[in-house]
């Protein structure tokens, strides 16, 4: 598989490794109200789609970034690949 | 129709013209008082022993292909009982137990082969490891031997004992491991369930459950609505797809792993023997190919294919084990799609949904245990209490604190 980095361009998916579902940018708050359940959904519990499934890779032998890569789990095509650090921003993390 | 010696004499001298069909192919009833769905290993030992051990009478086991096509064709072959923690050791040495009684209960050749498995270790820390593990299978009745280099040297000559890298240092033997021809398990089990009377409705996809009040009272087909009493889904590869649409998020993802047969060999390899300095594992099977594996893809798929960087690993594993073997050529490489658990253990028990019941999350083990998740499934179902030996693998163990993590990895699917 090829990933089409933001910044660098196709890179081999060999390079990166594999983290998981998206959704872990989600980090449940720790204080809140259900903290506990939230956090085992958040620690155990997946999607797992058949089809398009957004998931995080690491760019461990590259430039060390994280990427929201967009992928069809039926097929492995690749058909869209962001910044995980913007995905993050425009769901409100990181502030 | 048994099969016997005499049987095969006969129809040799008869022109063969006395076999049938192993099993029925029935139009689906409205309604049943057990449906399996799946009709792979799992689906098909649970219906059998629903109805031979239990005395439960009508089963259906329904599959959306044809029975045997899905994981329980697709895996290497292996059976063993060589794990750590109590929540599995006993499980799996059961399961091991009832493939050694097989093929005389089923009456039906499913080449069941103690050929022996050997794990080596490379390292002292490696070897400390090995021998708390033979020793953990030990207490729980299983049989373990650590090897010496000369014992090893014996048996397996033709392996790099002095790869400048990974030297190896010895093994740990379960002499009762080894090999079953996959396909003849779900078939054995097929017919055995046909013979008690147990429906196999073959192209007949689950597209839904029907539940009302929290209570599952059957199955939305593509043959229709199938009402019934319990439903059991043993859909390993799916079950997120399948449990879905009962509502449920399960802990587990679908990952690809590959296997691979070399071209027919004379016989070269005696047992099933492991790199412990890799993930590679291989057998030879009694037509000659070399039967072998290694990792995951790493990666959520349901593609039943994989990518060529893994075949390259597995096959850098094979060299660094057997550099003789380097010339032999690669006859076919395919991939299953494994349920893989939050902790690497499985899951046998009830759901949230009344009458709703699940086995799933093998990950890459579920062949081997074949008879005894079966066994266990059946008991749970026709008794709402789970088996002895299964009493661990809850589907709530994740919010409890009971993981049955052998490897140790944590909540990273594609590591166990």
């Amino acid at each position: 598989m090829i990933i089409d980095h933001p910044l660098l361009g196709p890179c081999d998916a060999q390079e990166f490794t594999y983290k998981g579902d998206a959704c872990l940018i989600d980090r449940p708050e720790g204080l809140g109200d259900g903290a506990e359940a939230a956090f085992h959904d958040y620690a155990y519990l997946r999607d797992n789609p058949a089809g398009l499934h957004r998931e995080l890779w690491f760019h461990e032998q590259g430039d060390r970034s994280w990427l929201v890569v967009t992928r069809n789990t039926l097929t492995h095509e690749i058909v869209g690949v962001e910044l995980a650090r913007d995905v993050a921003r425009s769901r409100g993390r990181g502030r | 129709m048994r099969y016997s010696g005499f049987r095969v004499l006969k129809e040799a001298l008869s022109g063969h013209k006395g076999w049938r069909p192993l099993w029925r192919s029935p139009d689906p009833q409205p309604a049943y008082d057990i449906v399996i769905v799946g009709g792979g290993g799992h689906g098909l030992a649970t219906a059998y022993y629903l109805a031979r051990e239990f005395r439960q009478h009508r089963i259906a086991v329904i599959e959306k292909g044809w029975i045997g096509g899905g994981n329980v064709g697709r895996n290497t072959t292996i059976i063993r009982s060589n794990y750590l923690l109590d929540g599995n050791e006993p499980f799996y040495e059961y399961s091991l137990k009832l493939w050694e009684g097989l093929e005389q209960e089923l009456n039906y050749n499913a080449m069941v082969s103690q050929r022996g498995i050997v794990n080596l270790f490379h390292s002292d820390a490696q070897r400390d490891a090995y021998i708390r593990r033979g020793n953990a299978m030990i207490l729980h009745g299983a049989d373990a031997e650590l090897l010496d280099l000369a014992a090893l040297r014996r048996e397996y000559p033709f392996v790099d004992f002095d790869n400048a890298r990974f030297p190896i240092k010895g093994g740990l033997a379960q002499r009762r491991g080894g090999t079953v021809r996959h396909d003849a398990v779900a078939w054995g089990y097929a017919r055995a369930a046909d013979a008690l009377g147990v429906d196999i409705i073959q192209n007949c996809q689950v597209t839904g459950f029907r539940i009302e009040n929290g209570r599952c009272l059957g199955v939305e087909t593509a043959r229709g609505h199938i009402g019934a009493g319990k439903v059991g889904v043993a859909v390993a590869g799916s079950s997120s797809r399948v449990m879905a649409q009962a509502g449920l998020r399960l802990p587990i993802e679908s990952h690809v792993l590959q296997a691979f047969v070399s071209e027919g060999l004379k016989p070269v390899l005696p047992g099933v023997i492991t790199f412990g300095a890799g993930h590679f594992y291989c057998s030879q099977s009694d037509k000659g190919g070399l039967v072998f594996g290694g990792d995951l893809d790493g990666y959520n798929s349901y593609a039943q294919r994989g990518n060529l960087p893994v075949i390259e690993d597995v096959a850098e594993g094979g060299m660094a084990l057997f550099p003789g073997l380097g010339r032999v050529r690669l006859l076919r490489a395919w991939g299953g799609v494994m349920d893989m658990s939050m902790d690497g253990s499985p899951i046998i028990d009830r759901t949230p949904v009344e009458q709703l019941y699940f086995n799933g999350g093998w990950c890459y083990g579920g062949f081997k245990a074949t008879p005894a998740a079966g066994m266990c499934f059946a008991h749970l179902l026709a008794t709402d209490s789970p088996h002895p030996t299964a009493t661990a693998y809850r589907l709530d163990r994740f919010a409890r604190g009971f993981m049955i993590d052998e490897k140790g990895m944590g909540a990273q699917p594609n590591l166990h």
